[in-house]
């Protein structure tokens, strides 16, 4: 997935989170008994879809927690978790990210049993299935770095140990984002990426670990390479989806590649680019300009992430207890409404029906066609009565997916590859 | 105290600046630039990987290539308009008042962020941009032009409205020392208005022209966001390798390409001041 909806991580937040980490690192709190949770402030950062002030208002409304926010692009967000533990207290970080960071120890395990709503967390985070029948898709699937053996566990295990390294907030099936105005045909297969037609009017997202993805998808779906797991290439198979796309890069296939998710927004509505490697929040906000945009489905299947939230390694105490609090509060319910009513989905919807109404549970879970107007919880409108939405219901999109964001073995050599790519 | 020590204390602040923030910088730079990385971390060592993978690669010197094609192609249109226009301030503009005010209105673009002067040029030169339809409605073409944005004419575009101020204001300084008396010995001497402007001018700005030549260079060649945007990502040059290694934590092997940069750039700054001794002009 994922950067940031409006770019907010802005000199001042840097500074101000800067400023209270050294604050926090020279003078450390005194332990007070009997101090409530009104005063404590917890630190977050992650990317900007989840990390939205709304959430910070109303955790402060119903906890009185204090929470600072800062919204970082994907790859800051990598850098900060593994490079910056002292700066943070929750980290709201992608699961195949949680890959890279978790050796480095700067967060803790989470001990299922406090967690209230543990039972009703969706499937896919606990023994990877969502439901009974299903088959687990490849990539970096959450719940096989969703749990270690033991707090201060080192590796992950493959069962549900009861101790988590992060607690599922968002999640979301990916596909390509098309103008149908502008292609004026239908468009069902990942291949049409690289389909001549699109010459100079095609994009690809500029960040390594998931546009590997895309590519991928799309080479598959080209019967050009057969992987054995896409989320994880041997040298070769990388060398070979590489190629493929430096030629079609060379004979001018790509109009851009976009790194931010405002850079993808503009691409599309101006009209630069009419398909591309797209982020759901993107299409709304292409729609919210009255510029119509699909996120079309494919017949290969998504490309899906997880997102969810870790505790720093340095957390203890109230805080500690504070974070807990906040975590439970978070599956409660109203965080996982405020989520769906943008197109993600929550990680136990069941409690995010009660903040839904019936015809949003119908057009955005149910995949039903909307009863009424469709809005998002900004105000903007989504869709008009009477339409469905792309991909249909949560167990439709969910339940194809064919492929997670990942980090592969040979990380290290598909950067570079990347690199190359992106120079070539 | 003796004179010498006298002249040793004096320098040493400056001296001691310079070490603490240029100096020992640049040799943990070396230092890094031979250490390993994993995904997340760094581990100090002795190794050639990063240099070995930098100079095996083919893309290495496209994108070198290409840095330094920017710099020459920026270089040359900085140095013609940055020229042309010191030239008309400093003889063409009489009085000093209007000299100053008129220095000054270029230097007013300059209050905004060197980003948002930018990243205005990319609704401006779009394929539905203002650029493109008013081309179209004067009838001049009647497809859209595509190298219009997200290519190297839109890259160069960037570099020269970003950087001709670094060259026109060196340049002005350095004409605006030019004693007038000498143009006007040349005139009587029965020069025309060009061998004035090739004999005496062009000679005795050259100070100006060579500081405004590494000012441009060494930004050009040191960028990477401007290439990013401009280009749509889809041009490098030697800062976009860098920044992608940061972002992707693979500190060693940015070090390393920073290396290579800092000595070509030094290299093109030694060969410029062979041209010309700076020094000895100023």
């Amino acid at each position: 997935m994922t950067t940031i909806s409006k770019v907010r991580y802005s000199r001042r937040t840097l500074l101000k989170s800067g400023g209270a980490a050294i604050a926090a690192a020279a003078f450390p709190a005194p332990m007070v008994w009997g101090q409530e949770s009104r005063d404590i402030t917890l630190r977050q950062f992650g990317t900007g879809v989840s990390n939205l002030n709304e959430v910070a208002t109303k955790v402060k409304e119903d906890l009185g927690i204090t929470l600072e926010m800062t919204a970082l692009d994907t790859d800051s967000v990598t850098q900060r978790a593994a490079t910056q533990p002292d700066s943070f207290d929750i980290a709201d970080i992608e699961y195949f990210v949680a890959k890279k960071v978790w050796p480095t120890g700067n967060l803790q395990a989470m001990d299922a049993s406090k967690i209230d709503n543990y039972d009703k967390i969706v499937g896919i985070f606990r023994d990877g299935k969502l439901t009974p029948e299903s088959t687990i898709a490849q990539g970096t699937a959450p719940h096989t770095v969703g749990f270690v053996e033991g707090p201060g566990g080192t590796s992950f295990v493959d069962n549900e140990s009861g101790w988590m390294t992060l607690i599922p907030t968002i999640y979301n099936a990916d596909t390509l984002g098309i103008r149908p105005d502008l292609i004026g045909r239908p468009i069902e297969s990942w291949t049409e990426l690289l389909n001549p037609e699109f010459a100079g009017k095609a994009s690809i997202l500029d960040i390594s670990s998931i546009g590997i993805m895309d590519m991928a998808m799309v080479c598959e779906a080209m019967g050009e390479i057969q992987y054995g797991d896409k989320g994880n290439m041997t040298r070769e198979e990388i060398d070979k989806t590489i190629a493929i796309f430096t030629e079609a890069k060379q004979n001018g296939q790509f109009r851009a590649f976009w790194k931010t998710f405002d850079e993808s927004v503009n691409l599309m509505a101006s009209g630069e680019v009419v398909i591309q490697s797209m982020w759901s929040p993107a299409i709304t906000a292409v729609r919210s300009r009255d510029i119509p945009c699909v996120y079309q489905p494919l017949k290969e299947g998504y490309r899906s992430w997880g997102g969810g939230i870790g505790l720093s390694a340095s957390l203890s105490g109230m805080e500690l207890d504070a974070a807990y609090e906040y975590i439970n509060w978070y599956l409660s319910g109203w965080v996982g409404g405020f989520l769906m009513r943008q197109g993600y989905y929550s990680a136990v919807p069941e409690t995010s029906q009660a903040f839904m109404s019936e015809n949003e549970w119908g057009y955005w879970f149910e995949g039903k066609e909307s009863t009424d107007t469709i809005s998002s919880p900004f105000g903007d409108k989504l869709a008009d009565a009477g339409e469905v939405r792309d991909g249909g219901s949560f167990y439709d999109r969910m339940g194809s997916v064919a492929c997670w964001n990942s980090v592969m073995e040979e990380n290290q050599y598909m950067l570079r590859k990347w690199n190359e790519f992106i120079a070539a | 105290m003796t004179k010498q020590l006298t002249a040793w204390m004096q320098a040493a602040p400056m001296a001691l600046v310079l070490l603490a923030f240029l100096v020992a910088p640049i040799i943990m730079i070396v230092i890094v630039s031979f250490w390993g990385a994993t995904e997340y971390s760094i581990y100090p060592a002795f190794q050639f990987d990063n240099y070995d993978f930098l100079f095996g690669s083919p893309v290495t010197y496209r994108v070198f290539f290409n840095t330094l094609k920017y710099a020459a192609i920026t270089w040359l249109l900085t140095l013609l308009i940055g020229f042309t226009v010191a030239y008309f301030l400093a003889f063409e503009v009489r009085s000093l008042k209007w000299q100053i005010a008129l220095f000054l209105l270029c230097t007013i673009p300059f209050w905004t962020s060197n980003i948002i002067r930018m990243i205005s040029w990319i609704p401006f030169l779009g394929r539905n941009g203002l650029a493109n339809s008013t081309l179209i409605s004067w009838g001049v073409i009647d497809e859209p032009l595509e190298w219009l944005l997200f290519s190297d004419f839109s890259v160069v575009l960037a570099f020269v409205h970003l950087y001709t101020l670094f060259m026109v204001v060196p340049i002005f300084n350095s004409m605006m020392r030019i004693d007038r008396s000498l143009i006007e010995a040349a005139r009587d001497g029965g020069a025309s208005g060009w061998q004035v402007l090739r004999h005496v001018i062009v000679p005795l700005c050259k100070p100006g022209i060579m500081i405004g030549t590494i000012f441009v260079t060494t930004l050009v060649m040191g960028d990477f966001i401007t290439v990013r945007f401009m280009s749509g990502s889809q041009r490098a040059n030697v800062g976009r390798l860098i920044s992608n290694d940061i972002n992707l934590l693979q500190y060693p092997s940015a070090s390393a390409t920073a290396v290579v940069l800092l000595a070509t750039v030094l290299i093109v700054i030694g060969l410029l001041l062979r041209v010309v001794d700076i020094r000895k002009e100023l």
